[in-house]
């Protein structure tokens, strides 16, 4: 009962002290100080364990002292003190020695826990109190007990609210986490107070530079250092290597010794002849000689045999550097001049290039109306002025001078030895004569947009203002030829002599000293040749000078007075008269070409010229020299006194401009023509001939162009020309050699076309054909103004003046052109002779075959027709062999065996 | 001697020869077709040439020596025989 009870009471307790508590937690680890169940609630229990030797000492022993029913024991507290003195720490009661030491009592409780209640086999208590307890336990109600037991299964009903009660704190380790989950600062924190003076805020911030290396400690570096671990030592190495000479720079300082002038004359070392006679005679000098000659013969021989040192694309080259395209081979339009003032209709009769000054040129104009028309219209026409224009590239509108003449001129050249004079050849045979020195700085300074052309606008005549002094435009004509003595007709043709010769009346030719050019040769319808001299006239008898004053009219002041001495008066020097022989019919002269010409298209004879003019002193020559002196001139010998005429039928004729004395009249009497270039006896060219020119390459190459084709002659080679041309599909108006290249000359035509030939291209046809202008051309004039400028002037019927540039295909001639083209002209002679002999052979076999007809003729006419039968019959038979021989030849016969059997056949 | 103008006349009668002159070894003229001042002008000149080519030539290789010195110019060509003592200088115009 007991035990059962002290279960039940522990029970009991224990549940009592499970209603009071929560858990039970299990008594913690021993300690050094005595546990006490003060967590059970129990302060006075103490466990313990004890030894089996323990409980046999105090009797203890479990299941014989202590059994179930009797657990406890009863222990004297000497008995324990003295186990402390004998076993001192060993003792199990060690833990709790100090509990036993203060027990008030003298026995102690032991009690065998045999259930390990309190987590050892023995526990003791430790206070009397805790004693009695045990033995006496308080009485609980059984009932209680299992009323609690049941009373757990319905907690609500009876719940008593029991506020709780504050305990200690029992800490369970949790306090552990949250120490661990706090955070704590390690550092302690530093406070700063930074204070600044209360104008500093907001000002204006200064920033400066500063070196970081200045203040110390301003940067940390990682300075480089070799490091050993790394380091590549060169094993091998790559160098080139050169020995030179020994070369020593050294410098020295010579004395400046002031400079001197001083000359030296020295003569070379020379051998006195007889020394050289000598030396010559030395055997040594012969030896070598003969040694040397050899090795200098052979190069000598080398240089004879081929030039070694020639570079053959260079020579095969044609020249290079061409201005412009070279396929362009037209002739580019360049300006065209039409005179817009006057209304009349005006075709353009010749145009000439100003000598001199560039882009100046001069037209002369004459109406266009035949003869008849002319008669008819006389009266108006007196009112309007015939003028030469000159016309200047920078003003195509307005002419810079108008040159008047009394009537229409058809031809007229500038001087070639002064520019300023102009000679030209009017309808009605007189010669007039300019004289433009005084405007010449108008027309040498030429600007675009002349001075007088800003106010001029372009008006008809009719418009303007009539009081306009239109005369002031026109440069009046300063001389003209004697009407009577000149010529009677149209003048056709009129040149300058050159100023390398004059000719006295006979036409023997005499040296020029004057140096310019004096005398002027025209020709005219009226079929004669006339020759002039500017200069005035030797007078020995006062009565020409008598006549001379009477015939003076009023002359203007403004008009020069250069050729005042010939005005009006002037007559030929001399008169050929080109006869046809016995008939009446005269040739008729339209174009003549003479030997020396001083070729107007050199300039740079200009200078010569000038010095010779200046040489003689005189501003007007003209007057103060006199013709007449050739008695004291030297005559120039071996002079060809002959030219070339072309006429109104088509003639080419050479004749000779010497006089001669007619033996039975005494009078002065024109040779008869040289010759006459006829081909085949027949005059060459259908129509007029208009251009008969020399070549300006080959003195003697003439050109003639007339009706509808072209002829090239030489000059002494009489057989016929060495080209002619067929006849062209529309006739031939004009024509002029080109001025750079040989074998080029061009050819106007009525179409208006200008063909242009070229005879080292083709001499069949033209090279080339192009269309000017619509109407017919009447003059074409070529001038090469440089290398790269060439220009050509085209006038034409309705009086406008084109001009054209050359392109670098026409005016520039190729390598050797002249040479080629002169051997053409060669073979083209060569050719001609040996027609010509063939001719007198074929002549020769033509008589010869007359004659044999002849015979044979005679022969014939004595047959009678039986004879003539017979011969028939031979006849027909001799032809049956023929043929019978000739179709064997053939094959196509078999052999003559054969032959009966295709007799038989037939 | 006979041999001694016959051989200086062949020369110059070879096609092209401007002149033809013989000079000792001191650039002093012996035999000569051009006039003096010519003729001293180009033997002075030539001798000194002649003189420099020689020694060029020997230079580069001592065994060797000059034989024949021909210059040629835009207008002619000038052919120098050197010897020990003397120097036959023939002035041609190679050009057709």
């Amino acid at each position: 009962m007991a035990p059962k009870s002290k279960k039940r009471k522990s029970s009991g307790l224990k549940k009592g002290i499970k209603h009071d508590k929560n858990k039970e937690l299990p008594p913690v680890g021993e300690e050094e100080e005595a546990i006490n169940m003060e967590s059970m609630g129990h302060p006075e229990i103490y466990p313990l364990v004890l030894t089996t030797k323990t409980q046999e000492i105090f009797n203890c022993r479990i299941d014989e002292d202590l059994t179930d029913e009797q657990p406890y024991k009863l222990l004297k507290k000497q008995d324990i003190l003295a186990d402390f003195s004998n076993r001192a720490a060993v003792s199990d009661f060690y833990p709790v020695k100090k509990i036993i030491q203060a027990y008030p009592g003298d026995e102690i409780l032991l009690v065998y826990d045999k259930d390990f209640k309190y987590g050892l086999n023995f526990y003791i208590i430790g206070t009397e109190e805790g004693k009695e307890l045990y033995f006496n336990p308080p009485e609980v109600p059984e009932e209680q007990e299992e009323h609690i037991e049941f009373k757990e299964l319905t907690p609500e009903d009876v719940f008593t609210y029991k506020p709780p009660c504050s305990k200690p704190w029992v800490s369970l380790g949790s306090e552990k986490e949250i120490e661990e989950e706090s955070v704590k600062e390690s550092t302690k924190q530093i406070t700063y107070m930074i204070s600044r003076k209360r104008h500093e805020f907001g000002a204006p911030i200064k920033f400066s530079d500063q070196n970081a290396s200045s203040v110390k400690d301003g940067y940390i570096e990682c300075t480089a250092y070799p490091d050993r671990n790394f380091v590549i030592k060169l094993f091998e190495k790559d160098v080139g290597m050169q020995a030179i000479p020994q070369v020593m720079d050294t410098s020295t300082q010579t004395k400046w010794a002031y400079p001197k002038t001083a000359t030296t004359q020295y003569y070379p070392r020379e051998f006195l002849e007889e020394e050289k006679e000598i030396l010559k005679q030395s055997k040594p000098l012969a030896d070598f000689l003969s040694n040397m000659s050899i090795s200098v013969e052979i190069a000598l021989q080398q240089n004879e045999i081929t030039n070694t040192f020639i570079d053959d694309w260079k020579c095969l080259a044609e020249e290079e550097g061409t201005f412009g395209d070279k396929t362009d081979t037209h002739l580019k339009e360049y300006q065209s001049f039409t005179d817009l003032h006057n209304l009349t209709e005006k075709m353009v009769t010749c145009v000439s290039w100003h000598p001199q000054i560039y882009g100046l040129i001069a037209v002369s104009v004459a109406v266009r109306l035949s003869f008849e028309d002319r008669v008819h219209f006389s009266g108006k026409l007196l009112l309007q002025p015939s003028l030469i224009l000159f016309w200047s590239f920078s003003d195509p509108i307005h002419p810079q001078l108008m040159l008047e003449s009394p009537e229409d001129i058809f031809c007229f050249k500038f001087c070639p030895s002064n520019p300023n004079i102009i000679a030209g050849g009017c309808i009605n045979g007189q010669i007039v004569m300019w004289d433009i020195t005084a405007h010449a700085d108008r027309i040498e300074n030429i600007k675009t947009g002349g001075s007088r052309s800003k106010k001029a606008t372009l008006k008809p005549m009719f418009l303007l203002e009539p009081d306009m002094n239109k005369e002031e435009l026109y440069i009046r004509y300063c001389a003209v030829s004697s009407i009577e003595n000149g010529h009677k007709k149209v003048i056709t043709d009129i040149h300058w002599l050159p100023d390398t010769f004059e000719i006295n009346r006979m036409g023997s030719v005499f040296e020029n000293r004057s140096g310019i050019c004096c005398q002027l040769v025209t020709c005219s319808a009226d079929c004669t040749v006339c020759f002039w001299d500017i200069r005035p006239l030797k007078t020995t008898t006062p009565q020409p000078t008598d006549k001379k004053k009477e015939e003076t009219i009023e002359i203007p002041s403004d008009i020069p007075s250069t050729f005042l001495h010939l005005d009006l008066s002037w007559k030929p020097l001399s008169k050929l008269k080109l006869s046809k022989g016995e008939t009446t019919l005269d040739h008729c002269p339209t174009k003549i070409s003479l030997g020396e010409e001083r070729l107007l298209y050199k300039t740079q004879d200009k200078a010569l010229a000038e010095n010779k003019a200046m040489k003689s002193g005189e501003m007007n020559p003209y007057q103060n020299l006199e013709s007449g002196l050739a008695n004291i001139l030297k005559p120039i010998e071996d002079f060809c006194t002959k030219f070339f005429v072309g006429t109104e039928e088509g003639e080419v004729i050479y004749t000779d401009w010497k006089l001669e004395r007619d033996p039975e009249t005494g009078r002065l009497m024109t040779r008869k023509p040289v010759g006459l270039y006829t081909v085949h006896d027949s005059a060459v060219h259908d129509g007029t001939v208009h251009t008969v020119q020399r070549s300006p390459f080959y003195k003697d190459i003439i050109l003639t162009v007339g009706g509808w084709n072209v002829a090239i002659w030489k000059e002494n080679v009489m057989i016929g020309p060495l080209l002619q041309s067929s006849c062209a599909p529309k006739r031939y108006t004009s024509g002029h050699w080109s001025l750079t290249r040989p074998g080029v000359f061009y050819i106007g035509r009525e179409d208006g076309y200008i063909d242009i030939w070229d005879l080292l291209e083709k001499t069949h046809e033209p090279a080339q054909s192009q269309n000017i202008c619509i109407t017919m051309i009447t003059c074409i004039k070529p001038w090469t103004f440089s290398a790269k400028q060439q220009f050509i002037a085209i006038a034409d019927y309705y009086g406008t003046l084109h001009i054209l540039e050359i392109p670098w295909t026409l005016s520039h001639p190729s390598a050797n052109e002249v040479l080629s083209v002169s051997h053409y002209f060669q073979r083209e002679v060569k050719h001609l002779e040996y027609v010509r002999q063939r001719k007198e052979i074929r002549e020769q076999e033509k008589k010869e075959m007359e004659l044999e007809l002849e015979k044979k003729k005679i022969k014939t006419y004595q047959k009678t027709k039986e004879q003539l039968e017979a011969e028939l019959k031979l006849e027909y038979e001799s032809y049956l062999e023929l043929e019978r021989t000739t179709l064997i030849n053939l094959g196509l016969l078999k052999a003559p065996d054969m032959l009966p059997s295709f007799m038989e056949m037939m | 001697m006979a041999e001694v103008e016959e051989t200086l006349k062949r020369i110059q009668n070879h096609k092209g020869v401007i002149g033809t002159m013989v000079v000792n070894a001191e650039g002093i003229p012996i035999r000569t077709t051009l006039d003096n001042s010519t003729t001293v002008q180009y033997a002075g000149l030539l001798h000194q040439l002649t003189m420099k080519a020689r020694s060029t030539v020997r230079d580069i290789d001592p065994q060797n020596d000059l034989t024949f010195l021909r210059i040629r110019s835009k207008k002619h060509e000038i052919m120098v025989a050197p010897d020990k003592e003397y120097l036959l200088i023939v002035i041609q115009n190679p050009c057709e």
